[in-house]
């Protein structure tokens, strides 16, 4: 029988904020245990939460550039459990009117774009962290991380593989950092995804029962968790066997999902609207200001440059991959180099340089006007593209502009006519073999010759020149 | 032997301080004496904070020294409810579960009147986590009526009624979530008031029902609730349910005339449960505020049958939550010898918190399952609306409306112990004010025959807090009596 999966996706992001979301404590990272901490993220007896207003601008500005309807009036609910990393043993969340609502995100795979519905995006606070053998056998509890702001992303059950998934991961991910409302590091956990999978018979309209997959530490343990989960199911129901609504953590040193957890002994979590809290009410002119706030968007971009700057789709997705990247190339172009080369240049050599170094775009040594320099450089015949590539090694290293190293260097380009033909004329005469050889028909001794002058030259010699000229003399 | 100023009232403390006829430190010593010599029988106090009091109490003295200017409440000396988190001593709701707690800092209330120049004796008894009606739910002990020590001092703010009423204080902060700072006040006779929800911040209120819960204060007259309620007044930043609504000069609103006013007398109040000795007090303080030339007519509030129960589901449903936090992890009691985390969470709760606690917590836990929600908590939340409803339809035709406080004078110690229902009906004419969010004062209105206080209730528009302490003041100064001291000595 042939199966297809039905997979839905909720996405924790924590909000790269000042502060936390009910105090003043910092969201900082790494920061030693319990040093960002109060009264109000310890649960302390008597404090009260006050909402922070940059995390309802920041989960806003993620609704409406994932085309959400914003909530004019939402609420806080208190989500309860009891769990030790959490400070009041309730969870301040959103339940039943969340800030943003019906969405959507197109993703593309294969070629194919497909438009991935958002159920809805919602304000939560994060949990401590527990911490295991810290000695003596305890176990200790940070709350640094308690408080921290949190935006819960879930998708309609609409993605269909694996692949889909990964690709709405990754458009997601592409969005929140164009917003810079995120880090998105999956590593780090600044960005959580949990996986509700299902199978079903091709052609069947009823959903199969669903596990939820968690424990999802990296952007590639993604497609291999539900790959793994779909395939575990399907063979479940091929057997006879079926399949139990659970939660599944995904175990990357098997290469498994393993059960954690059954519907029977999930949590009753008793929301309630939260009382300290007053609703959160989102007038139209506090939600245009942060629409007008809004940066391009991926998608957006990518077609615009396709349109703008004449480049293919492929050149315009990787140019747009990040906000830095793109906006880099716009400062290359400003500065007065054409799309195409500066494209190339970005793209390859620089992209290569970048990769090996381990760095970003945005601590690149080069700036856009030095790479945009090098370029008219090349153009303009002071250079050859083969030198141009090995300046470009040295102005990484070195952050210096292009013209000064080609000075330094002794780098530019011989277009000297009359001391090129003294060369190919020498050159001429000291290989008469190959010379007969290419007037006899064999054309592919040009290029020996070719690599003769600039041998001569130090590789310095205009290559379109030496070319010109070569062909000149050999023709009388 | 220096005078005594333990019967004193704040606004008299102020005038003496002003002239110069006594020394803060003076009148401190002297409440300091009172508790000495009456605390072991009435036991309000759970903290006695004798050398911070004289501390504050030297400050005051040396800005008078100095010849600056003080305001109203500096050098008067208050309780505070063991409920609100203070920076000094302990904060432990009287409870086991904080037993010896220290808050990391002072409540926003305790920090303005810090302010005002206020001097705290220290922390009084109150029912645990502020859950009852006579005190006996303290885990410390049992504080008594000051007139008749065989009684109860009300609750859950018994220990700050008391204190007031046997002068171990001037003044005193309580909190109300449903008649907690009214009820005690009536039955041991003195000033007590619930203030509109919102009104004060409860930044460092320990949370029982964090929508029904308010600050308010005890005093021995309504000329002083007017001066501590011009402090802790007004908005505040760390609470986002306190209002942004101005406060008026509150003591500027006290005139002795209320020929503008007219009063409502719900007739759902006037029933058989009613005490008939407490309905003909009720009775007989209406008709002095007429002879002052108030208006009195019929009103109906009525959905005040329903007022127990949605409170009851209401309040245990956030204290559910609210108390889920006293777990052992960060602070406060932890079992001892426990195997695991799921152990420690049930032991330190089963060990760390009284029966009415328990009772509660199960209850709101109850109403909030999955199943029950719709039928409980949500329905509840509607006839809460309908019960604010019935206050604002009332307000349309009257600017306060006056009740019994209580619908008997104080019971005895272990009377209602044993029958939580019983207890409940205590709070029967107190509870509609919170779920309404409304404000509440109480005011004696004088002696049963058997010698115990009774209270007159008022209640005003939100906000209005001006016009019932206006009342209130043109009923005291037109009672024609005064129900004098406990004879406690
Ligand atoms: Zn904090």
């Amino acid at each position: 029988m042939q199966y297809e999966a039905i997979i839905g996706l909720e996405v924790h992001v924590e909000l790269n904020t000042q502060s936390k979301v009910f105090c003043r404590c910092s969201t900082k990272f790494d920061a030693p245990p319990n040093t960002n901490v109060c009264p109000v993220c310890l649960g302390m007896p008597g404090v009260l939460p006050v909402l922070n207003r940059a995390v309802v601008e920041s989960a806003v500005a993620v609704g409406l550039a994932l085309n959400c309807t914003v909530s004019s009036w939402s609420k806080l609910d208190r989500k309860n459990y009891f769990y030790p990393d959490l400070a009041k043993n309730y969870q301040i969340s959103q339940y039943d009117l969340p800030l943003c609502r019906h969405g959507s995100l197109e993703i593309e795979v294969n070629g194919q774009s497909k438009r991935i519905g958002i159920t809805r995006a919602h304000i939560e606070e994060d949990t401590a962290r527990n911490v295991h053998d810290i000695g003596g056998g305890e176990s200790g509890v940070d709350f640094n991380r308690s408080g921290v702001p949190l935006l819960e992303i879930v998708s309609e059950p609409e993605l269909r593989s694996a692949q889909e998934a990964y690709a709405y991961l990754l458009q997601l991910k592409q969005i929140l950092q164009y917003l810079n409302v995120s880090d998105c590091n999956m590593e780090e956990g600044s960005l959580r995804a949990e996986a509700n999978v299902s199978v079903r018979p091709v052609g069947s309209t009823k959903f199969g029962t669903k596990t939820e997959v968690k424990n999802i530490a990296s952007f590639s343990f993604t497609q291999r968790a539900i790959d793994y989960e779909i395939k575990r199911q399907i063979q479940t129901l091929e057997e006879g066997g079926t399949v139990r609504q659970e939660t599944r953590g995904w175990d990357d040193r098997s290469g498994t999902t393993v059960s954690q957890r059954s519907k029977e002994s999930a949590h009753d979590y008793r929301y309630f609207p939260e009382p300290d809290l007053v609703p959160i009410a989102m007038d139209e002119t506090w939600v245009k200001r942060i629409r007008e706030a809004l940066p391009e968007l991926p998608q957006a971009k990518r077609a615009r440059f396709i349109e703008q700057y004449r480049l293919s789709a492929y050149d315009a997705g990787v140019l747009t991959s990040s906000k830095a990247m793109a906006d880099y190339f716009e400062s290359v172009l400003k500065a007065g180099a054409a799309a195409k080369p500066a494209a190339n240049w970005i793209m390859g050599d620089l992209q290569a340089l970048l990769t090996a170094a381990k760095t970003e775009i945005e601590s690149c040594s080069i700036t856009p006007n030095h790479l945009s320099e090098m370029i008219r450089l090349i153009e303009d015949g002071t250079i050859s593209g083969k030198i141009a590539k090995h300046l470009l090694v040295d102005m990484f290293q070195t952050g210096k502009a292009p013209k000064a190293l080609v000075e330094e260097k002794g780098l530019v380009q011989i277009s000297d006519i009359s001391w090129l033909e003294q060369v190919a004329r020498e050159v001429i005469v000291a290989n008469p073999g190959p010379v007969s050889d290419y007037r006899a028909g064999k054309e592919k001794t040009f290029g020996f010759l070719v690599g003769q002058v600039m041998k001569a030259s130090k590789g310095k010699a205009n290559p379109k020149l030496v070319n010109d000229i070569l062909k000149q003399q050999l023709a009388k | 032997m220096a005078r005594d100023w333990s019967s004193a009232t704040g606004h008299e403390i102020h005038d003496a301080l002003h002239h110069g006829t006594a020394t803060a430190s003076d009148i401190t010593q002297s409440f300091l004496r009172r508790i000495e010599a009456v605390d072991g029988k009435v036991r309000a106090y759970v903290d006695i904070w004798k050398d911070h009091a004289l501390k504050q109490a030297e400050n005051v003295d040396s800005r008078l020294k100095r010849g600056q200017t003080i305001g109203p409440l500096a050098g008067v000396p208050f309780a505070i409810k063991d409920v609100l988190c203070t920076k000094h001593g302990h904060t432990t709701c009287c409870s086991r579960i904080l037993k010896g707690y220290r808050s990391p800092f002072d409540a926003t209330v305790i920090e303005r009147l810090e302010q005002a120049g206020v001097v705290f004796l220290g922390k009084v008894n109150m029912d645990e986590f502020a859950m009852g009606s006579s005190t006996e739910n303290s885990s410390v002990q049992v504080t008594r009526n000051p007139w008749d020590l065989k009684c109860v001092p009300g609750g859950s703010s018994g220990g700050s009624a008391a204190a007031v009423v046997a002068d171990e204080c001037v003044a005193s902060l309580g909190s109300d979530t449903g008649g907690s700072i009214r009820q005690p006040a009536a039955l041991c006779g003195c000033v007590g008031m619930k203030p509109t929800y919102g009104r004060v911040s409860r930044y460092g209120l320990v949370a029982f029902a964090s929508s029904l819960d308010q600050i308010g204060p005890f005093t021995k007259d309504v000329e002083d609730l007017a001066l501590v309620m011009n402090v802790i007044s007004g908005r505040d930043e760390r609470d986002s349910t306190s209002a942004d609504i101005p406060v008026p000069n509150y003591s500027q609103a006290l005139r002795d005339d209320i020929s503008d006013i007219t009063v409502g007398l719900p007739k759902e109040y006037y029933t058989d449960a009613l005490n008939p000795e407490m309905r003909q007090k009720i009775e007989s303080a209406v008709k002095i505020l007429e002879a002052r030339g108030a208006k009195v007519i019929e009103v109906s509030l009525p959905h005040t049958e329903y007022a127990i129960a949605v409170y009851y589901i209401i309040c245990t449903a956030e204290a559910s939550a609210n108390l889920a936090r006293f777990d052992g992890v960060r602070y406060g009691y932890r079992a001892p010898k426990v195997a695991d985390v799921q152990e420690m969470y049930a032991k330190t709760k089963t060990d760390g918190y009284g029966r009415e606690v328990q009772r509660r917590i199960l209850l709101g836990t109850y109403v909030l399952s999955s199943g029950y929600y719709d039928a409980y908590y949500l329905k509840a939340q509607k006839v809460r609306a309908l019960i604010r409803k019935d206050f604002e339809e009332a307000f349309q035709k009257c600017n306060v409306i006056a009740t019994p406080t209580s619908p008997t004078p104080a019971f005895e110690i272990g009377a209602k112990t044993a029958d939580p229902l019983e207890m409940y009906l205590s709070d029967i004419y107190t509870i509609s004010v919170n779920l309404a969010g409304i404000p509440g004062l109480s005011v004696p209105c004088g002696l049963t025959q058997s010698g115990l206080p009774s209270g007159l209730q008022l209640l005003g528009k939100p906000f209005d807090e001006a016009t019932l302490m206006r009342v209130a003041y043109a009923y005291e100064k037109n009672r024609g009596f005064d129900i004098g001291k406990p004879p406690l000595t």
